[in-house]
């Protein structure tokens, strides 16, 4: 089917406020090259369950694209209407599965060569949505802060090389109380700038007790979600025929309920949903958890604060002991996880700057329960180190 | 003042540049960038001028002497994990051991799919294969083995391929009927075998997780795979022992190195191909991992060399390459997740390097101008005397 032929009546199976919005925006859908048209459709379908920033994107790139004359679309739309698409895609159901067709569009793109062509097609129409419809500036500026190193008693390497020429690195730092003062200053942030999903806590383990204005996600209450979703993996990879392209249409068609996610908020319940379907790793192992987790968060819901702690991961067992036949409960390996969660704060910081507002963010990153921090902020001194008595407080007074 | 910029300041200004330079500019700062690297920490000189090698090519070992091993480097590594002032620590072998040693290419460019068999596929065949990266199937185009065997008339015992996953178990031997059926090299999967050498006493599965790629799918086997009653036969190896040297090892690639010296041992092939896979943990996204596993497919690498040295059919006669199949993600690339993964097809993930030692090659030298991941095979071709007639690339003039 060609996108011209698309009728208000194909949009039932949507879920209710998708639907509409679809529909509200037929005529312009129609005009749109199917390689661009099945990744907004992509976006379309999930409008019900996404988070306020993503629905005013959309809708604002939907309204953007409706008031371009004929001609500039078309040159909008240029570099994706290049994009040959086989007669096999074009068969598919892409109005209804438009995340499979997505996923196999990719493949196509890969196999034909195509792939730089839809992604210079790609860059280009986003500078041109980011010049007709700049990004707001966020109602407060940014905070993200990162905890790591729980359960580590030294470092065996410097702690946030990546980091130090962006800020000013602090070596005798009040460890007491930290957890608490960071989850404080989250929740007094969450209460003079109340919105929907605008400040996040994300604990790769345990969470640890917060204010219910926070939007907290941790992989230890998601244990129950993962064990499922492992044991459905393991069903469907047993049965014949069964391939990673079968695998990856089953779990883009789970619905939270499928892993035991009933309770609370629809939009949260999806959002930790994808987590474990589509991220990479984020079942096994706790650190890339947090680290994924934060750049969901950020890219989605575009959160005025951020608050992630790194917890131990567990320990990936070498070939030989495994072969050895030991079945223990994996033990937890702390000073990798330092490692990772030293990396991935470098990833929340460079994840939180991508977003409006980037040049008055500012971000705090704590070795737990230890004097290590750097601070990074508009006004804070990059490069820098001192060596003052100072507590968390008084850092995160500094980096705003 | 300074009269350069500190290295990790050029890294960050690459980066800065990304965008407003072309994907060629960009492949070319980053052959530049390396070959600073290179020439700050190991004192290499710079190949710019091409000088004639016909010297160079007399001191090679008679052709029918002549043999090449090949080492594909494990799943792709970043340059700042690497050969950047701040990776250099993880790859001592390389940078203190083989590189002197070495002819050193900054710029091979990978045009194809970023998926490890199919990349590793065309890599072997000189063409940029297009079949499914997660099927059991094999290159459309004749390989360098079926070349090298059917051109000079060798033994099956002559070329091989030791390789980590059951994905790999057609790359010895093409579809390509017209060539001729029969020439292709023995493939051996050394996780498969030893899956099988340890049936029986269950609960192995994780053994034959087959790709970082995929973790939760293993493709069947298609049928001509090396299996464990050879291991006697051709290997001269006992289950038993195989069973036993296993238990010393912590890796699947440590595994793939210990029967590629086995190989050596027993049946000395001209024609080589070790294909290393550890490294390719970081699509789990624990950054420790991904490290580890350079730190590991650098040992493995000097090891081989080492081998060679110690073996009388191999010790210096032998050239030897080392080359990524691509490389992994940008940090700034907002597209993917950095080291994680290799989805972006941004210009860092299809830039690499390549670097040939032993027999026939000039020590100590750097070449930056863009060398494609298809001139391989034409390269070995040369070299050894036969034919690529249906590759795509150049042979490599610097080598020859």
């Amino acid at each position: 089917m060609h996108p011209k032929d698309l009728k208000p009546e194909q949009f039932r199976g949507y879920p209710p406020e998708a639907g509409k919005l679809a529909v509200d925006y037929l005529a312009v859908l129609q005009l749109l090259p199917l390689a661009f048209l099945s990744s907004l459709l992509k976006e379309v379908i999930e409008y019900d369950f996404k988070f306020p920033a993503e629905r005013e994107a959309v809708e604002k790139e939907l309204a953007n694209l409706r008031t371009l004359p004929a001609a500039e679309l078309e040159l909008w739309m240029h570099g994706f209407a290049q994009i040959q698409l086989s007669s096999a895609l074009e068969r598919q159901d892409w109005v209804n599965a438009p995340a499979q067709f997505v996923e196999q569009l990719s493949a196509h793109l890969w196999s034909t060569h195509q792939l730089d062509g839809f992604r210079n097609a790609a860059l280009e129409y986003a500078n041109r949505v980011r010049a007709a419809v700049p990004p707001e500036a966020p109602a407060a500026p940014r905070l993200g802060i990162t905890i790591i190193g729980q359960g580590v008693a030294a470092s065996p390497k410097p702690l946030f090389r990546e980091l130090r020429p962006q800020g000013a690195y602090y070596s005798n730092v009040q460890p007491e109380n930290g957890l608490k003062i960071l989850l404080d200053a989250v929740t007094a942030r969450a209460k003079a700038q109340p919105a929907g999903y605008a400040h996040w806590y994300v604990d790769g383990g345990e969470a640890a007790n917060h204010d219910a204005a926070i939007t907290s996600v941790s992989y230890a209450a998601l244990q129950p979600a993962r064990a499922i979703l492992s044991e459905k993996m393991r069903a469907q990879i047993e049965r014949p025929g069964m391939g990673p392209e079968a695998l990856r249409t089953l779990l883009a068609r789970m619905a939270p309920s499928d892993l035991g996610l009933n309770a609370g908020d629809a939009v949260l319940q999806r959002f930790q949903m994808k987590l474990l379907t589509e991220g990479s790793g984020t079942q096994v192992f706790s650190t890339t958890f947090a680290q994924w987790t934060a750049r969901e968060a950020l890219r989605r819901a575009q959160p005025l604060t951020l608050l992630v702690r790194f917890a131990p991961r567990q320990r990936q067992r070498p070939m030989n002991e495994l072969l050895y036949g030991s079945h223990e409960h994996a033990e937890l390996d702390p000073l990798g996880s330092l490692l990772d969660a030293d990396f991935g704060a470098y990833y929340n910081w460079l994840n939180q700057q991508r977003l409006p507002g980037a040049g008055q963010s500012s971000f705090l990153v704590w070795f737990e329960d230890h004097r290590e921090a750097l601070v990074i902020g508009p006004s804070v001194p990059r490069g820098t180190s001192s060596k003052a008595a100072v507590d968390l407080q008084q850092l995160l007074n500094w980096a705003s | 003042m300074k009269e350069y910029a500190a290295p990790d300041e050029r890294i960050t200004r690459i980066a800065m540049n990304l965008r407003n330079s072309s994907p060629r500019d960009l492949a070319r700062q980053l052959a530049f960038t390396r070959r600073e690297f290179l020439r700050a920490a190991a004192g290499l000189g710079i190949g710019s001028t091409l000088l004639h090698s016909s010297a160079m090519a007399h001191m090679a070992a008679p052709l029918k002497k002549r043999k090449v091993v090949v080492v594909t480097f494990g799943g792709g590594a970043r340059d700042q994990e690497t050969f950047a002032p701040q990776g250099q620590e993880n790859i001592p072998h390389l940078m203190h051991e083989l590189i002197p040693q070495s002819t050193f290419f900054t710029q091979v460019v990978n045009r194809g799919i970023l998926g490890h068999y199919v990349a590793t596929a065309s890599l072997a065949t000189g063409v940029y294969e297009t079949l499914n990266n997660f099927a059991s199937l094999p290159p459309d185009h004749p390989t360098v083995f079926e070349y090298f065997r059917k051109d000079l008339k060798r033994p099956a015992s002559d070329a091989w391929v030791v390789a980590p996953s059951n994905g790999f178990n057609r790359i010895g031997e093409s579809s390509n009927r017209s060539f001729g059926a029969g020439f292709g090299a023995g493939v051996i999967l050394p996780k498969h075998l030893l899956s099988a050498a340890m049936s029986g006493a269950g609960g192995y599965d994780h053994l034959l997780r087959d790709s970082y790629e995929t973790p939760f799918y293993t493709p069947e086997l298609g049928g001509g795979e090396f299996e464990l009653r050879q291991l006697e036969m051709m290997l001269r190896l006992s289950v038993d022992d195989f069973k036993a040297h296993a238990l010393t090892l912590s890796s699947p690639d440590e595994l793939s190195v210990y029967i590629a010296h086995q190989l050596m041992r027993q049946q000395s092939p001209s024609l080589l191909w070790i294909t290393l896979h550890d490294i390719d943990i970081a699509h789990a996204g624990a950054y420790s991992l991904y490290i580890e596993g350079i730190r590991r497919t650098d040992r493995l690498c000097a090891d081989l060399w080492n081998a060679i040295q110690n073996e009388p059919e191999y010790a210096g006669n032998t050239t030897m390459f080392i080359l990524p199949d691509f490389g992994r993600d940008l940090d700034d690339d907002a597209g993917g997740n950095g080291f994680q993964h290799h989805r972006t097809g941004d210009v860092l993930s299809r830039t690499t390097w390549m670097m040939a030692l032993g027999a026939g090659v000039r020590p100590g030298l750097v070449f930056d101008r863009p060398v494609d991941s298809t001139d391989l095979v034409p390269t070995l071709g040369t070299m050894l005397g036969f034919s690529s007639s249906m590759a795509q690339g150049q042979p490599i003039a610097e080598l020859l």
